[in-house]
């Protein structure tokens, strides 16, 4: 097993109940834990949650933290995947003056380059949308802050594995 | 398809009554069969006393004097009879009160429902007058918890509650309920939760995973079992005995363990641990097998991890999953109930003697009995020894008393030295080692057993951070042995501070009041000891006594608790002296 420390992302099924945000994030403070992203959204299966976390650590620990995730009355099933099994996408959102829009050439050719999408478009400022890995919206980043950039924000990384996740299965299990 | 569409409801067919809120949360409570619960009211909590005032020949509820002390009393009644223990508060700073009781159960795995009174619904989050968030404070320590701000959902979170408290491995829950709830009417009908969806309380057994358990356990020649609670909360204690009979397996306990397996059958070696005997903590490095079962190596019972029991194969059997691996690298384990698991593994085992093996903790024995026992138990020097006072308890009673210790010195003394010659007696705080628990957890053992014999005993320390239970003591007639161990020190710090920071004793030494009065006051008898010549006269007193009774015992100022693995380090170093 790998002792080296890595990003994995998290896939923890649950049911929507309030406060269950709290006791997920509670067990990544106690062992002192970074999460680096986190998204809770409704899931494929009506009325379950899912909450998709990223964090840096070792696959011996991981493993722990998944026990006592799934350890949770109202977690239905946790899972941990190394980067490289999921297929994912994060979304960045870049607020920029309309002027230099019009005005700067080489913005035109940056959002034609790294297919940003243009969301909306005022007089004062327009709004660009790249999804992709972080690298290439950090890219994208660091090509328009040479420019000026009003507002930036990133969202948690969303994934959906590549083998398949038999949660159904095992909540007629449940069920049953 | 990878997903599909899970529907989770279902419908009764029961009729419904039109009740209130409160009324319902009482008529849950005793729909479980709850018949004492302790607790202490308040503005937000108002509604359900007023019900229980109308059903108090069903439920008895007793006023303890501070909301920590019906949280201890409620985990001491729930410990002894295997029953979920219920504590009650108001909103604010009742809630908050009931926490340290809650996280000492949660460490303990002990079944306990809070119920907590909140500001109304339309208040929350607006800072309200005693408004706290006590779900939000209580989730690290709770199982589960819920807040209800609607009548209607008070059935259900009351049965999930006990159902989740109780299940699998046991724990607190607390359900924090608005007054507006409380006061609104809808149309009741209880059912018993039995299923929660996601809730999986005991993991199914492997059989495969049995079988190679059974397969080391047969080729072991040195084979070692510890047991923790597990034993006694899946209630195993037959189960393992027949196991470590068949097998010959020599076989200690952690502090939570204690009392499962009498203290004097012959394959009972012990305490393991910081403070356990001196033999299993020793050959714990030297077993081939180690055979872990309903424990989950608690850092007081491993001292340093990486020279723990590193040349033996380790079979943990366990129900929680996140224990397998989380501190001990297991090479089997056995997921389950700890009964049903010891019962399968049973007819695989062979019969085995280990007479060797089992030499080996004999000679280790006689080495602790020369260098320790004796002199705790027998000392011929002056000032009583906290061991010579629990040799008095087990003669007068003959190992049958239910011993509730607080926490320090003198606890490590009981459990070391108590004997037990049944299951549920040893009713202490091991996980979150609170001091303050003894007193009142004393109180709710003695109500949930009124035919057993209940002994307190504490230190001068612990006994003041719950006194005032003494009050409840009295209002109850709760006929608890109380004994109190004083050597006018926090004695473990004190210890500690001998030992490792150079004899400063920085603000460990108490000015004590005079107990004997405080009691007296409550109108308790008691009794001060100071000589070796009145002690077993006075614990004949007391035993003899059918009500609650003081016993002030003055011990020696600067007795220390031996064995003692030192902090971190590894349980083969375990200092005798």
């Amino acid at each position: 097993m790998n002792t080296e420390k890595q990003l994995f992302a998290i896939s923890v099924y649950t049911e929507n109940n309030i406060g269950l945000l709290n006791r997920i994030s509670a067990i990544f403070q106690r062992r002192h834990i970074n999460i680096e992203s986190i998204n809770s959204s409704p899931s494929e299966i009506e009325g379950i949650s899912k909450f998709t976390i990223v964090v840096s650590m070792t696959e011996v620990n991981i493993k722990k933290i998944i026990g006592q995730i799934e350890k949770q009355v109202e977690v239905i099933k946790a899972y941990y995947h190394d980067l490289d099994e999921v297929i994912y996408q994060i979304s960045g959102l870049f607020k920029i003056k309309s002027e230099l829009l019009f005005e700067e050439r080489q913005i035109q050719n940056i959002i034609k380059e790294s297919n940003a999408r243009i969301v909306t478009v005022n007089k004062d400022f327009f709004v660009l949308e790249k999804s992709g890995k972080k690298e290439e919206i950090v890219a994208l980043y660091n090509q328009l802050s040479i420019f000026g950039i009003m507002q930036y924000t990133r969202s948690g990384l969303i994934a959906v594995t590549k083998e398949e996740m038999k949660i159904s299965t095992l909540l007629e299990t449940y069920n049953n | 398809m990878e997903t599909q569409t899970i529907k989770n409801t279902k419908k009764s067919t029961k009729t419904t009554e039109r009740i209130s809120g409160s009324e319902a949360i009482v008529r849950c409570l005793i729909e479980e069969g709850v018949k004492i619960l302790y607790g202490y009211p308040g503005g937000a909590i108002m509604p359900v006393y007023d019900e229980l005032y109308k059903y108090q020949d069903k439920i008895h509820h007793v006023l303890t004097r501070h909301e920590q002390g019906a949280t201890h009393s409620a985990q001491g009644y729930a410990r002894i009879s295997g029953n979920v223990g219920v504590a009650m508060a108001t909103s604010g700073p009742g809630a908050t009160n009931l926490i340290t009781g809650i996280a000492d159960a949660q460490i303990d795995s002990t079944p306990m429902v809070c119920i907590t009174g909140q500001v109304s619904s339309h208040l929350l989050g607006s800072d309200a007058f005693q408004e706290t968030d006590i779900v939000g404070i209580s989730t690290p320590v709770t199982k589960w918890n819920c807040q209800v701000t609607r009548a209607s959902q008070i059935p259900e979170a009351i049965a999930k509650a006990f159902y989740i408290a109780k299940s699998g491995r046991p724990g607190p829950v607390l359900v924090d309920i608005t007054k507006d709830a409380q006061f609104e009417e809808f149309d009741f009908l209880y059912e018993k939760c039995t299923k929660v969806r996601s809730y999986v309380p005991i993991p199914k057994t492997d059989i495969k995973s049995v079988e190679a358990a059974a397969k080391l356990i047969n080729e072991a020649k040195k084979p070692f079992v510890v047991w923790g609670q597990g034993i006694i909360l899946s209630e195993a204690e037959e189960a393992l005995k027949a196991v470590i009979e068949k097998a010959g397996i020599p076989a200690a306990w952690t502090i939570l363990g204690a009392s499962a397996i009498p203290t004097s059958h012959p394959l009972n070696v012990g305490m393991v641990g910081m403070h356990g005997n001196y033999a299993p903590n020793v050959l714990t490095n030297e077993c081939d097998v180690l055979i872990a079962i309903g424990m989950r190596f608690d850092d007081r019972v491993t001292g340093k991890l990486d020279e723990y029991a590193t040349q033996a194969k380790v079979i943990h059997f366990e129900i929680d999953p996140s224990e397998v691996d989380k501190n001990v690298k297991s090479d089997v384990a056995v997921l389950g109930d700890a009964k049903a698991s010891l019962e399968l593994i049973l007819p695989l085992i062979n019969e085995n003697s280990h007479t060797e093996w089992h030499q080996n903790f004999k000679d280790l024995y006689a080495i602790e009995y020369e260098k320790v026992i004796k002199g705790d138990l027998y000392p011929t020097k002056e000032g009583l020894t906290m061991g010579e006072v629990l040799k008095e308890i087990n003669i007068q009673s003959k190992g049958e008393a239910a011993i509730v210790s607080d926490v320090g010195q003198h606890q490590m003394i009981a459990c070391r030295y108590a004997e037990f010659n049944q299951t549920k007696s040893n009713i202490t705080s091991g996980g979150l080692g609170t001091m303050g628990f003894g007193l009142p957890a004393a109180i709710g053992a003695k109500m949930a057993a009124p035919e057993r014999e209940v002994v307190s005993i504490s230190g001068d320390g612990g006994y003041q951070m719950t006194i005032q239970e003494l009050g409840t003591i009295f209002q109850q007639k709760a006929a608890v042995k109380i004994v109190v161990l004083n050597n006018d020190f926090l004695g473990m710090v004190r210890q500690w501070q001998q030992l490792f920071f150079d004899k400063r004793y920085a603000s460990t030494e108490m000015v004590n009041p005079n107990f004997v009065a405080i009691a007296e006051g409550y109108y308790i008898k008691a009794r001060k000891v100071t000589k070796r010549e009145d002690l077993a006269e006075a614990v004949a007193e007391m035993m003899a006594s059918k009500e609650a009774y003081f016993l002030e015992v003055c011990v020696e100022k600067e007795g220390n608790v031996f064995p003692m693995v030192p902090s971190g380090a590894s349980v083969s170093d375990i200092r005798l002296e």
